[in-house]
């Protein structure tokens, strides 16, 4: 647990934070304060949805992605555009456009992360079709919607897919592929994954999916640099692979139309989410098999990392998507596409791991609770008044703006 | 030793599309002190069963709850019309809530039932036109 304080999505430009509160209030895991005018992230509470980055109103959160010189070397490097990039082009007919403007730009070789969301689809079917899986089956897609079941809703576990995400599945054929070809070592070999998600930027660079990754690039940065070659383009080599429902993966409902159910639910937007899980976790969502929840409006292409806003992006994928077949899928087994480590509670909410230690300062944080307006006004630079008292109680050096110096902060 | 935490709810009669403030306050808590997130769900669920119930059938009441180092204690308690016969009531799938309340997705004849399954111990007391008392006990 305590190394996801490294796991940092968000950054501050400290000189552009006014100290608002807006994105302290908006935080679905209120991993926000403001301190000394300026707003802290606790990195161990961020689950990467970006919300803070869409609602600062000064432009001082930032995603913290590697920047396209960092490909630089490499001796060969591969591109992995997700399926949102071809959602941020008006009247893309074919993905070689975007393929082959990231040869352009200096990559070796490309491979989709359509292509491995294809797979993970056909293993997902597959883990489906056991009587004994644990339903409904929430998608693993979502970095941000997993880390928030990891933190929240800790009991909902069982329920999350085992699967790998769909850029980790695509880096690991790339690798295999590139080193086939080069005959390089892995060093000499640069994978570069190219996404619209700041929860998935820190997520793919750590535990195995580092093996096969090396930079997160960004939809944003590459958006114009990539627009200009393409421009330039007159015959582009076909370097399209991945189908129709690879490609529909960008925008939500796209995952789950490729499962060959229509017993699915497909919901958007962190606090929707919430909505659904809150529902799941009071057993009330009976008779489903298959949960698709992203953090951001419309699924990826709803991405803080984005050009375009989400629903013209969603709508270009729609219209892409209708160009293409659904690839032939053939998989041996689902668990080639499994994650190895199992998930982990976050437990970021206990207070002391002794319980009665916890019990204690739970008793403490209710008593000072009650002693603050109950107003959540945000001015103390915390969230919520329950979360101040949280804070007084773990020792930080915090106080009302509207009962200084009572007993409050007593001890006992 | 004796060391518990005592939480008290008042269960707003009005609003049972958002009904269920009671045992998230409550699941927040223990995710505080550290239960285990198998007790936490048992909790939550009957909680919220309970606070539905009461919401449908008593316009409202008040939980109680208690927090030990090792157990959690519900009680749930309103004025409402009484349950005429409790066994009758613990039967999956027998509710008397009415149709509108069933088109919402509630009133599904599960409450008393999923109450019974998600807790270690439940003791029901109720008299008709009294009210109902409801206590349920989890262990870890």
């Amino acid at each position: 647990m305590n190394d996801r304080k490294d796991i940092k999505p968000v950054f501050l430009e400290a000189d552009k934070c006014n100290g608002c509160v807006s994105c302290m209030k908006r935080c679905p895991t209120e991993a926000i304060r403001v301190r000394d005018g300026k707003a802290a992230v606790m990195y161990e509470r961020c689950v990467g949805c970006g919300e803070c980055v869409n609602v600062c109103p000064t432009g001082a959160k930032r995603e913290s992605y590697d920047k396209l010189e960092s490909i630089a070397g490499y001796k060969y490097k591969v591109a992995l555009p997700s399926p949102s990039l071809y959602g941020q082009f008006n009247n893309l007919t074919d993905t070689s456009y975007v393929l082959n403007g990231l040869k352009a730009l200096g990559f070796d070789d490309v491979f989709e992360v359509a292509y491995g969301a294809e797979l993970v689809s056909a293993a997902t079917k597959k883990y489906l079709e056991n009587p004994n899986t644990v339903r409904p089956v929430i998608s693993s897609a979502c970095s941000a919607v997993t880390n928030l079941i990891l933190m929240r809703y800790e009991h909902l576990i069982p329920h999350l897919s085992p699967m790998k995400q769909p850029e980790v599945v695509a880096a690991k054929l790339a690798l295999i592929e590139a080193q086939k070809r080069t005959g390089y070592a892995r060093a000499e070999i640069g994978i570069f994954v190219i996404t619209q998600c700041a929860a998935k930027v820190s997520k793919l660079k750590r535990g195995n999916s580092a093996k096969y990754i090396d930079r997160v690039l960004s939809n944003r940065e590459l958006y114009f640099l990539l627009l200009d070659k393409m421009n330039k383009l007159e015959n582009p080599e076909p370097l399209s692979k991945a189908g129709s429902l690879g490609i529909s993966w960008g925008s939500s409902t796209g995952e789950a139309m490729g499962l060959g159910t229509e017993n699915y639910l497909s919901a958007d937007g962190i606090e929707n989410v919430i909505r659904v899980l809150n529902e799941l976790e009071h057993d009330k969502l009976t008779g489903l098999d298959f949960l698709e929840l992203y953090a951001c409006p419309s699924g990826c292409v709803g991405g803080s990392m984005n050009i375009e806003n989400p629903f013209l992006a969603r709508t270009r994928l729609r219209r892409l998507r209708k160009r293409y077949a659904p690839r032939k899928v053939e998989i041996g087994t689902a668990s080639e596409f499994m994650r190895s480590e199992a998930y982990e509670p976050l437990n970021v909410y206990r207070l002391d791991d002794d319980r009665l230690k916890a019990m204690k300062m739970t008793m403490k944080m209710k008593a000072i609770y009650e002693k603050l307006p109950q107003t959540d006004c945000g001015a103390c630079g915390a969230p919520r008044c329950m979360a101040l008292a949280e804070d007084i109680v773990k020792g930080h050096d915090v106080k009302c703006k509207y009962r200084k110096g009572e007993e409050l902060y007593d001890d006992g | 030793m004796g060391e518990s935490i005592k939480l008290f709810y008042n269960v707003d009669g009005h609003d049972f599309v958002s009904c269920g403030q009671a045992s998230e306050d409550v699941k927040r808590t223990l995710k505080n002190i550290g239960f285990p997130p198998e007790v936490i769900r048992r909790v939550a669920i009957a909680m919220y069963e309970g606070e539905v119930n009461m919401v449908i059938h008593a316009a409202g009441g008040v939980a109680e709850v208690e927090i030990t180092e090792d157990a959690v204690r519900v009680a749930l308690k309103d004025s409402g019309k009484g349950i005429a016969d409790i066994e009758q009531a613990m039967a999956e799938g027998f509710s008397t809530a009415g149709e509108d309340i069933r088109e919402l997705g509630f009133g599904a004849g599960m409450g008393l039932p999923n109450m019974k399954k998600y807790s270690d111990e439940m003791k029901i007391e109720s008299t008709v036109g009294v009210g109902t008392n409801v206590y349920l006990t989890f262990y870890i």
